[in-house]
């Protein structure tokens, strides 16, 4: 057992070094020492003296924003890992089968049509969004005859469906400010993130996480297909439910947060399976934590790789998940 | 295992798409025997085993598992009872031999429960019983297809099943391994309920035999009630002399060309 709690511990520690990198590295480099102190003096009630301008900037905005970026990478890649695992596809995850894309248009439905009249959120008509994809994609997959494959043409399919209503929406109803910020935001963009944020990703990323969990088994099971997992007792069609509800609620709160941030859930699952391989049981966990670290990673980068400018953050992580989207597929070619 | 109870059904029907697959079919698995489904393509044989397995809701009629009807058991009790093995079920996962056979613990285990003594034991026998535990470590993606499908016998067994289902388990595997196949089957102390399509395969191995023909069953026996060159020719449509063979003493069916 004290193999299991070391390397959880070790994942831990990795993850809240990248989160004090993510804090300390920016337009100003603040050293990580003020990091600390200033985490300190915010939840530990120590008093350290510190400058209020690096303090704000550390505590209000860089910390605030590394957390979301966890969590958000955590989220997708737990998503990824369950999607493959359902779909019994390699190339399965959010934004590859068009429920990232169905997000941004309940989002962009709320944000500047204002449908739901003030009593929707954001997140609810992302959430909406997302549930209305994955039905179309599933119908559309069925309709077509079913097998892996189909989902990911009917995830194509879906995808520029809902990509062509969101500009609609956009050039139509927004004006240009609007327009400007909301195709910033469509590009996967931690910029306007705040603690507010943190108390919607957080118990989102971890609630969901633990959902995930309770399933392992049932994920495993499904490795041979849902009859096969069906005749070792595992209810099929409820785990099917809730587990896609669950990536809809996860990748739709995120997309609210962030916008669409692709090829996280496609590569982190792999990587994960990588390193401790096909039991869910040790793929969740491992994904949760390697999708956290990669995305407060690639929030870095996208900081500094174009000096005096900040790139979209779904802009980095395609950078990298575009060449592993054709390594995988190439992996994956059938044995003759 | 549990002598006494067995899967039965009693007037099954099923159909999909407006098209009755399953019609009316009445038929009891012997305890300890091995009954084989037979029947031309698209005669209800895996549809009928899909629904003793309880993987389809029968339309009309019951699946009995001994007293019970198995809609009515939970779904893990009922896979602890019995087993199924899919045509060329495969997985593009990168599991071992031994990650395949214990997926059959699975409706032994709790959501939260660890992996126990009993678990692994069942894995060992179950390995045994097969032959594969020198393989245990192979990939799947390593196996022959008779290595493949002694592995997903192997992890129907170790669901500790009473009543295995086998839906035309020697398909695509050469002759040796096709008997290879059958023979394991014949020694599992379980009662089986194979499809099968080689007439002379079923004749040899199974000790029941019920036909199945446009859903409908149109016989059942013993091989040697059921073999007849009439049924042959009405069920399947061939020209067929049946003999018993000096060698092995079973039924042997020789086609007749046009």
């Amino acid at each position: 057992m004290a193999k299991p709690v070391a390397v959880a511990l070790l994942a831990l520690a990795a993850l809240g070094f990248a989160i004090a990198l993510a804090a300390s590295i920016g337009e100003m480099t603040i050293p990580l020492e003020i990091i600390v102190k200033t985490v300190g003096n915010r939840l530990f009630g120590t008093t350290f003296p510190l400058n209020r301008i690096q303090e704000g900037v550390v505590w209000d905005y860089r910390l605030s924003r590394a957390l979301v970026a966890a969590c958000c990478g955590g989220a997708l890649a737990v998503s990824g890992v369950i999607l493959q695992a359902l779909l019994r596809n390699p190339l399965a995850e959010p934004y590859v089968l068009g429920i990232s894309a169905g997000a941004s248009t309940g989002a962009v439905l709320v944000m500047i049509a204002g449908i739901g009249g003030g009593a929707l959120s954001l997140s609810g008509g992302a959430f909406l969004g997302a549930v209305a994809a994955i039905a179309l994609v599933g119908l559309l997959a069925m309709g077509s005859g079913g097998g892996s494959d189909r989902v990911l043409l009917a995830g194509v399919a879906g995808s520029q469906l809902f990509n062509a209503m969101t500009s609609y929406i956009v050039t139509t109803s927004a004006n240009a400010e609007q327009a400007r910020g909301v195709l910033f935001w469509l590009l996967g963009n931690l910029g306007g993130v705040r603690w507010p944020d943190v108390g919607l990703a957080a118990p989102v990323a971890l609630g969901g996480f633990v959902v995930a969990m309770l399933h392992a088994r049932a994920l495993d099971a499904f490795a041979f297909g849902a009859d096969a997992a069906a005749s070792l007792g595992v209810p099929v069609r409820r785990v099917r439910l809730v587990l896609f509800a669950l990536t809809a609620a996860m990748t739709a709160a995120m997309v609210g947060i962030v916008g669409s941030i692709g090829f996280v859930g496609l590569v982190i699952p792999h990587a994960a399976r990588f390193l401790v391989g096909q039991g869910h049981a040790r793929l969740l966990p491992a994904a949760l934590m390697i999708g956290a670290v990669f995305l407060v990673l690639a929030d870095i980068l996208s900081r500094i790789l174009v000096a005096q400018q900040v790139l979209p953050v779904g802009v980095v992580t395609a950078l990298f998940g575009a060449p592993a989207f054709a390594v995988i597929l190439y992996r994956a070619r059938r044995p003759l | 295992m549990t002598a006494d109870v067995t899967l039965a059904t009693h007037e099954v029907r099923w159909g999909v798409g407006g098209v009755l697959m399953v019609d009316g079919v009445t038929l009891a698995a012997e305890p300890g025997r091995i009954l084989g489904l037979i029947g031309p393509n698209g005669s209800g044989k895996s549809s009928l085993l899909r629904l003793m397995a309880r993987l389809r809701k029968v339309s009309s009629g019951v699946v009995t598992l001994g007293d019970a009807n198995i809609d009515a058991l939970p779904r893990r009790a009922f896979a602890r009872r019995v087993a199924l093995v899919e045509q060329q079920a495969t997985t593009e996962a990168a599991l071992t031999v031994q990650d395949v056979v214990r997926l059959g613990r699975t409706p032994h285990r709790g959501p939260l429960s660890a992996w126990t003594g009993a678990d692994a034991a069942a894995v060992d026998t179950a390995l045994e019983q097969v032959g594969l535990a020198d393989r245990r470590e192979r990939l799947w993606h390593s196996l022959s297809g008779g290595e493949r499908q002694r592995a997903h016998i192997a992890r129907a067994l170790a669901q500790c099943p009473s009543e295995l289902l086998l839906d035309e388990p020697t398909n695509h595997l050469d002759i040796r391994h096709q008997l290879e196949i059958l023979a394991l089957i014949r020694r599992l102390p379980v009662t089986s309920v194979v499809a099968l399509h080689d007439l002379n395969l079923a004749a040899l191995f199974c000790d029941r035999l019920a036909v199945l023909h446009q859903g409908k069953l149109a016989r059942v026996g013993t091989p040697d009630e059921v073999l007849t060159e009439e049924l042959i020719e009405t069920v399947f449509g061939v020209q067929a002399s049946v003999e018993r063979s000096p060698r092995h003493g079973r039924l042997q069916v020789h086609y007749l060309m046009g």
